[in-house]
């Protein structure tokens, strides 16, 4: 028995399994309708996972599965029909909804909360509040010293979440290009970019020179929280869910979820009762903004 | 007598069927090192298509707005590994040269399995400590703005690699013969000059396998790089970018592998670091494995 032929013998072995493989992954979404795969933004991981594991107390018929990634993340997948609810903490894009199409498929959306970026320094830090353009300013690096803002003489230490996180993105277009759509500005490139909001705090708790941004449900009492004002001539605001759905805090987003085409029965079920007062109580609780008031 | 022989040649039968699916499996590696090669190849390759070379080699990496330079990546993986370097094959070879020629024989048992227990640690567990005890105490210690650096990136790289070092060093030392030391002591030499001028010496060809063994294992770990090196991508200027945070390609990969659409640059350039990635450690595999045969071949000529 020649070389030849155990390769081409192992090749085929390869191919069947591979074969089998793909017959069992297309067939199982049509198996159970009452399975949701809830999948995206990591910064709605925590407020996802809290309203799967409720729902399914009241709906135990009902089996949900939570996953982070990112947005990107989320939306690829919606793109690619492997997921029941998709998460975004950021519209999709047009690209992205050209992409579905291509696939048949119709993103369908559904504002579920909101949520503020709130940002945070060391307690030791004696700068209490800041403008969007001095935040732009510290994090494109054209101020490299909180002596420059009349903090203490230390070097600035920017941290941000990685580029795949829908935070890195929001933060990016509405701080560092104040909203504008001309302005091609990008992070300083010695911006540490880490890959949880875990690490983000942490490092900011210890490090008297660290700036950093994360979403307000993640933000713990070891860091100080900055009032932002919009312009120099507008007031220093805290973000609050009060100054967020009064729309006065600066950096404040909604969040998403979208559905590929038309929900069924069971995902649009679960998506109304999230927006119910029920739902919405949930969102309170993890920090992040309700819906309704 | 025909009983005999009908045994033998189920006997026979037997052992061929079990030849050749060793062969297979010995085979096998080699198609599926050609076949991720390939796969490397077909998603790597296309990006010299979409993204002009000099903005390839350029310095500035942000690739949610097509910057795609991956300059200070390559140096970043470099400078994290050429401190592992520093940081593991003194103390490494050290390692093996105590516990193969100094170290009483029960400091022997307690080291080995402690080594042993150490190459077993996660490297996710190692980076976890690094955010929360090494880098920390590194700026403080050293007054940085922040201790999410190469440095600590390189402390915890050569702490991985030190166990592949030791243990393949001190395999190197053992075969060195006892002839060789028995020898030398008899000229009158101390035991640091035996260790030095001749079992050292000796054993030169196969701690250098070390080595290269140690530093691929420290070039491709990526969980632990990700989270204490700040991941920021800065252009390597001078060696005090030890002192500064850093990005490299394997965390690079592995922070934005997951959120790319498939078919974009952005994804095939993440590819193309993967070959470049891949080509570094078959280079430095090859180089550890021809040090390896010319070792047997000077000891066969010492032989004959």
């Amino acid at each position: 028995m020649g070389v030849v032929k155990q390769f081409i013998l192992l090749g085929l072995i390869l191919l069947l399994a591979a074969c089998q493989a793909g017959e069992g992954s297309t067939s199982t979404p049509a198996a159970a309708s009452m399975y949701i795969e809830n999948k995206g933004s990591d910064t709605m991981v925590n407020l996802a996972l809290a309203w799967a594991e409720r729902y399914q107390q009241l709906h135990p018929e009902v089996s949900l599965s939570v996953t982070g990634g990112g947005s990107g993340t989320g939306i690829a997948a919606l793109v690619n029909n492997t997921v029941g609810i998709a998460n975004a903490s950021r519209k999709i894009k047009q690209e992205e909804i050209n992409e579905a199409e291509a696939n048949g498929i119709t993103p369908v959306e559904f504002t579920v909360a909101r949520d503020a970026i709130g940002i945070i320094v060391n307690h030791e830090n004696p700068i209490d509040e800041l403008t969007l353009q001095q935040l732009a300013d510290i994090f494109t690096g054209r101020i490299d010293n909180w002596a420059e803002l009349g903090g203490q003489d230390l070097e600035i230490v920017r941290l941000s979440r990685e580029t795949n996180s829908g935070t890195h993105v929001y933060f990016l277009e509405t701080v560092i290009r104040l909203g504008s759509k001309e302005n091609h500005d990008i992070f300083s490139r010695d911006t540490l970019l880490l890959p949880s909001s875990e690490g983000i705090i942490t490092e900011v708790r210890d490090n008297p020179h660290a700036i950093g941004y994360d979403g307000l449900g993640y933000i713990t009492a070891e860091v100080k929280v900055i009032a932002v004002a919009k312009d120099a001539n507008s007031p220093y605001i805290l973000p609050s869910v009060d100054t967020v759905n009064d729309k006065s805090y600066p950096i404040a987003r909604d969040l998403y979820m979208y559905t590929p085409g038309v929900p069924s029965p069971a995902v649009k079920a679960y998506i109304e009762w999230i927006q119910s007062s029920d739902g919405q109580q949930l969102v309170r609780e993890l920090g992040f903004v309700p819906i309704t008031p | 007598m025909p009983d005999i022989f009908e045994r033998k040649t189920r006997e026979t039968r037997g052992e061929w069927i079990i030849t050749r699916l060793i062969q297979a499996a010995g085979y096998s590696s080699i198609l599926f090192v050609l076949m991720i090669f390939y796969f490397l190849i077909a998603n790597g390759m296309p990006v010299l298509g979409e993204i002009r070379f000099s903005d390839l080699f350029s310095t500035i990496w942000y690739p949610i707005e097509n910057y795609y330079g991956i300059l200070p990546l390559i140096l970043g993986s470099l400078v994290v590994t050429l401190g592992a370097a520093l940081v593991g094959v003194p103390i490494g070879i050290l390692t093996a040269v105590y516990i193969s020629e100094i170290a009483p024989s029960w400091a022997k048992e307690v080291l080995k399995p402690l080594i042993e227990i150490l190459a077993g640690i996660p490297s996710v567990v190692l980076g976890f400590l690094g955010i929360l005890v090494l880098s920390p105490f590194l700026r403080e210690s050293l007054n940085l703005p922040t201790g999410l650096t190469a440095l600590a990136g390189s402390l915890l790289l050569g702490a991985i690699a030190i166990p592949t070092i030791v243990s393949i060093s001190e395999d190197a030392l053992n075969t060195v013969p006892k002839s060789y030391r028995e020898a030398a002591l008899a000229l009158g030499t101390t035991r640091w000059q035996t260790i030095w001028g001749v079992t050292l010496p000796a054993a030169r060809s196969g701690i250098l396998m070390a080595v290269m063994l140690g530093i691929g294992r420290s070039i491709g770990e990526t969980m632990t790089v990700m989270m204490v090196t700040g991941n920021a991508p800065v252009m390597p200027k001078s060696l005090g970018v030890l002192f500064a945070p850093i990005r490299t390609m394997t965390a690079t990969i592995a922070s934005e592998m997951g959120e790319v659409a498939g078919g974009s640059p952005h994804y095939h350039v993440l590819f193309f670091i993967g070959i470049i990635l891949f080509l570094i450690t078959l280079g430095v595999n090859v180089m550890a494995s021809r040090i390896a045969f010319r070792t047997r071949k000077r000891s066969e000529q010492v032989l004959s």
